[in-house]
């Protein structure tokens, strides 16, 4: 009895704050997906009707929101592995013994990551521009015909994955330069002895010392990039022809510009539902690979 | 309650008063460009109502809308506040706003009749007035004289035949690379106008079903389509055009369906050999000069204002056609009363003589706080007929579908309503 008082006691404050500030409204928002909640219910509770699952049947028949699905499944499946590459790539760089300036390259590549993106997206809208973008004008002076970027419903989203790649992958850079100074030297020198090349050694010693942070990593990185709202929002308000409505996208047109938010709450759990199998599944792919390498 | 919680609760609120707001302030939102204008006409207000102290509150127009229906729900409204007239019918439903009625009766300053009626008529939902008209917005035509006098047309199109031929004739002078009018795809007035000019309403059973699927509609939506299928209009939206006021320099089309903000801003911004060469007309109606949209600021009270007296004085002062004067000239908006346009600065100006002609004829959109809700919907269903991914009828039809689907709900309020009585 003793002992369990004094760990109820430790963790009472955070279980509270939790309580109150994350399961609490959780709870409120399934019970509110569960109604029709709008601004009639606003202007009188008598309004409100509890329609059970009907927001969520009415949801799977909406085309729009399996577009979004679509599209953020876009953001992700291909997002995800081009920041990650991007991120271990620029970390392996910086680690390298040949590299010189470290620091004024590492706050350089971290620079984005602590940019405002309404900011940036501004410049990137500039940069992507059909006729006058520097993107454009780039790819003309290599013989390629200019790009519709913002305009073409089969680019936008490209266009807005190559513009969020660049603003996120800092942050996994940095955690990913801190796992490689923790491999130990000698190992490098061992496979040298052995006569391993750079490639080997990546793939041998490098890739499964850094599996767990890979995989947290990875994880973090997925649970983010299924929550696209911001970029889309300031670069092509969803368009052009909703090509670049995402999940989270269609949430907040839903609930605070037309003010169903018992649509928007459906819509909420829908995507929890869609990350958390997939985070699920990532884990249960991840641990057989992990369980092989030794990690 | 015992005295001394009931002493410390009182002392709490007061303080919270004290730091959120002085005590007879009067609060005022506004948003956009006239939330940063309105502030020079106010020391004259606050000099002839001694004791009253207006403190003006910026918002942005893309958080305005949120930040007010929050402001509902917690309670914490404005005194009073400018509102785009397509909001009113929301707030008006959440029993957010003053009935405007009895005050304007008594009224010497504000004369209902003195305003344009379709502007009015915005500001009142189920004959119960919420709103007296600040400034107004509505789309007409802006056009190139010099490449309509090349096509042979010395005057601009009065009816939709007339303008049918004046695109054909444009398109074939100028060829590929350039158009004859601009119709932005990330823009639902266009359409909306052309839709309004039909003599069947937007919506039908007090405004719980669509009525898209409709001769009118679809007569709009045609001619709507038939603009980008006879390539008379490039499929470009906003984004893609860097700046529409080089571009209409340039000749990149002749046609322009564009709101009074861009007198000025043509005024500004064409290059100096090109300053005679536009014109703005009224839209071109299926026969004849016809309806375009009744947009727009309103003044409104809230309901839950204590200072409602002193919140009218300024709605008041602020009509004055003088004060309306002097607000135009700092903003370019364009007044609702007749008789500032009478006044000899704007019934002199040849570019807004068009849009006088027009305000007399505006249509209000239908006054369901779903309205930008359904808005939305056709912009999308126009953008994707327009490029061809669904023809006229299956385009007006879809959204007939999409529209009853929002209304569902209020479908439910209206049978509620009537079982009631």
């Amino acid at each position: 009895m003793r002992p369990n008082l004094a760990g109820w006691c430790f963790a009472g404050p955070a279980l509270v704050v939790i309580a109150v500030f994350f399961m609490l409204p959780v709870a409120a928002a399934f019970v509110l997906s569960l109604t029709d909640f709008d601004i009639y219910a606003i202007a009188d509770p008598a309004n409100l009707r509890v329609v059970w699952l009907h927001n969520y049947v009415q949801l799977l028949r909406t085309a729009l929101f399996w577009k979004a699905l679509g599209n953020t499944l876009y953001f992700v499946v291909v997002g995800v592995p081009l920041s990650i590459v991007v991120s271990l790539a620029t970390a392996v760089l910086l680690d390298s013994e040949l590299a010189r300036f470290k620091g004024a390259f590492r706050t350089a590549l971290f620079a984005p990551v602590v940019t405002t993106v309404v900011a940036v997206a501004v410049v990137w809208r500039n940069l992507f521009h059909a006729r006058y973008g520097w993107i454009n004008y780039a790819l003309g002076a290599v013989g390629i015909a200019p790009v519709d970027w913002l305009g073409n419903p089969h680019w936008s989203m490209p266009a807005i994955i190559l513009f969020a790649v660049w603003k996120n992958f800092g942050i996994n850079m940095i955690i990913f330069v801190a796992a490689l100074q923790a491999i130990p030297r000698e190992l490098y020198e061992a496979a040298r002895i052995e006569g391993a090349s750079a490639t080997q050694q990546f793939r041998l010693v490098t890739l499964p010392l850094l599996g767990p942070t890979l995989l947290m990593v990875g994880i973090v990185t997925m649970a983010g990039y299924f929550q696209l709202f911001a970029e889309p929002y300031v670069m092509t308000q969803g368009g052009p022809l909703q090509s670049t409505v995402s999940a989270l996208y269609l949430m907040y047109e839903q609930g605070f510009k037309w003010w169903s938010l018992g649509v928007a709450s459906a819509v909420a759990f829908a995507l929890f539902a869609l990350m958390l199998a997939s985070t699920a599944l990532l884990l249960r792919a991840t641990r057989a690979r992990l369980a092989a390498w030794g990690g | 309650m015992t005295i001394p919680a009931r002493l410390l609760s009182t002392a709490l609120a007061l303080t919270l008063c004290a730091c959120s707001r002085p005590h007879n302030d009067l609060t005022f939102w506004a948003m956009g460009r006239e939330s940063e204008v309105v502030a020079e006409l106010l020391p004259e207000f606050e000099r002839t109502h001694p004791g009253v102290h207006v403190s003006v509150h910026q918002l942005p127009w893309t958080g305005a809308h949120a930040k007010l229906l929050t402001a509902v729900v917690g309670a914490a409204t404005p005194d009073l506040a400018q509102l785009g007239n397509t909001w009113i019918p929301e707030l008006a439903e959440l029993h957010a706003l003053e009935p405007l009625g009895p005050r304007v009766q008594h009224s010497v300053s504000v004369q209902p009749s003195d305003y344009f009626d379709g502007i009015w008529d915005t500001n009142v939902i189920d004959g119960v007035l919420y709103g007296v008209p600040w400034y107004v917005d509505t789309r007409l035509l802006f056009y190139r004289t010099d490449l309509l006098k090349q096509a042979g047309f010395d005057a601009p199109p009065e009816n939709w035949k007339q303008w049918r031929q004046t695109m054909a004739a444009i398109k074939q002078r100028a060829g590929p690379g350039h158009f004859s009018i601009l119709l932005p795809l990330n823009e639902f007035e266009p359409l909306t106008a052309l839709a309004l000019q039909q003599r069947e309403p937007l919506l039908r059973d007090g405004g719980g079903r669509g009525n898209f699927d409709s001769p009118g509609f679809r007569k709009a939506l045609g001619l709507y389509v038939e603009m980008f299928d006879r390539s008379w209009a490039p499929l470009v939206s906003e984004a893609q055009i860097s700046n529409v006021w080089d571009e209409f320099g340039r000749g990149y089309f002749a046609y322009y369906i564009s709101g009074p903000w861009n007198i000025g801003e043509f005024k500004r911004r064409l290059p100096p050999e090109r300053s005679h060469d536009w014109m703005t007309a009224p839209l071109p109606g299926p026969d004849g000069p016809s309806a375009s949209i009744a947009g727009g600021s309103s003044l409104v009270i809230f309901a839950k204002s204590p200072r409602k007296e002193q919140a009218w004085q300024l709605i008041e002062y602020l009509s004055r056609p003088d004060v309306q004067e002097r607000f135009r000239t700092l903003t370019g908006d364009l007044p609702p009363r007749r008789s500032v346009w009478n006044l000899p600065a704007l019934a002199a100006d040849p570019y807004a003589r068009a849009f006088r002609q027009q305000l007399e004829r505006v249509r209000p959109a239908p006054k369901v706080p779903e309205w930008e809700h359904i808005e939305d919907e056709v912009k999308l269903v126009g953008e994707l007929a327009a490029t061809g991914q669904m023809t006229v009828e299956h385009a007006a039809r879809e959204l007939d579908r999409r529209v009853d689907a929002i209304l569902e709900k209020r479908r439910w309020i209206l049978a509620r309503r009537g079982a009631r009585g």
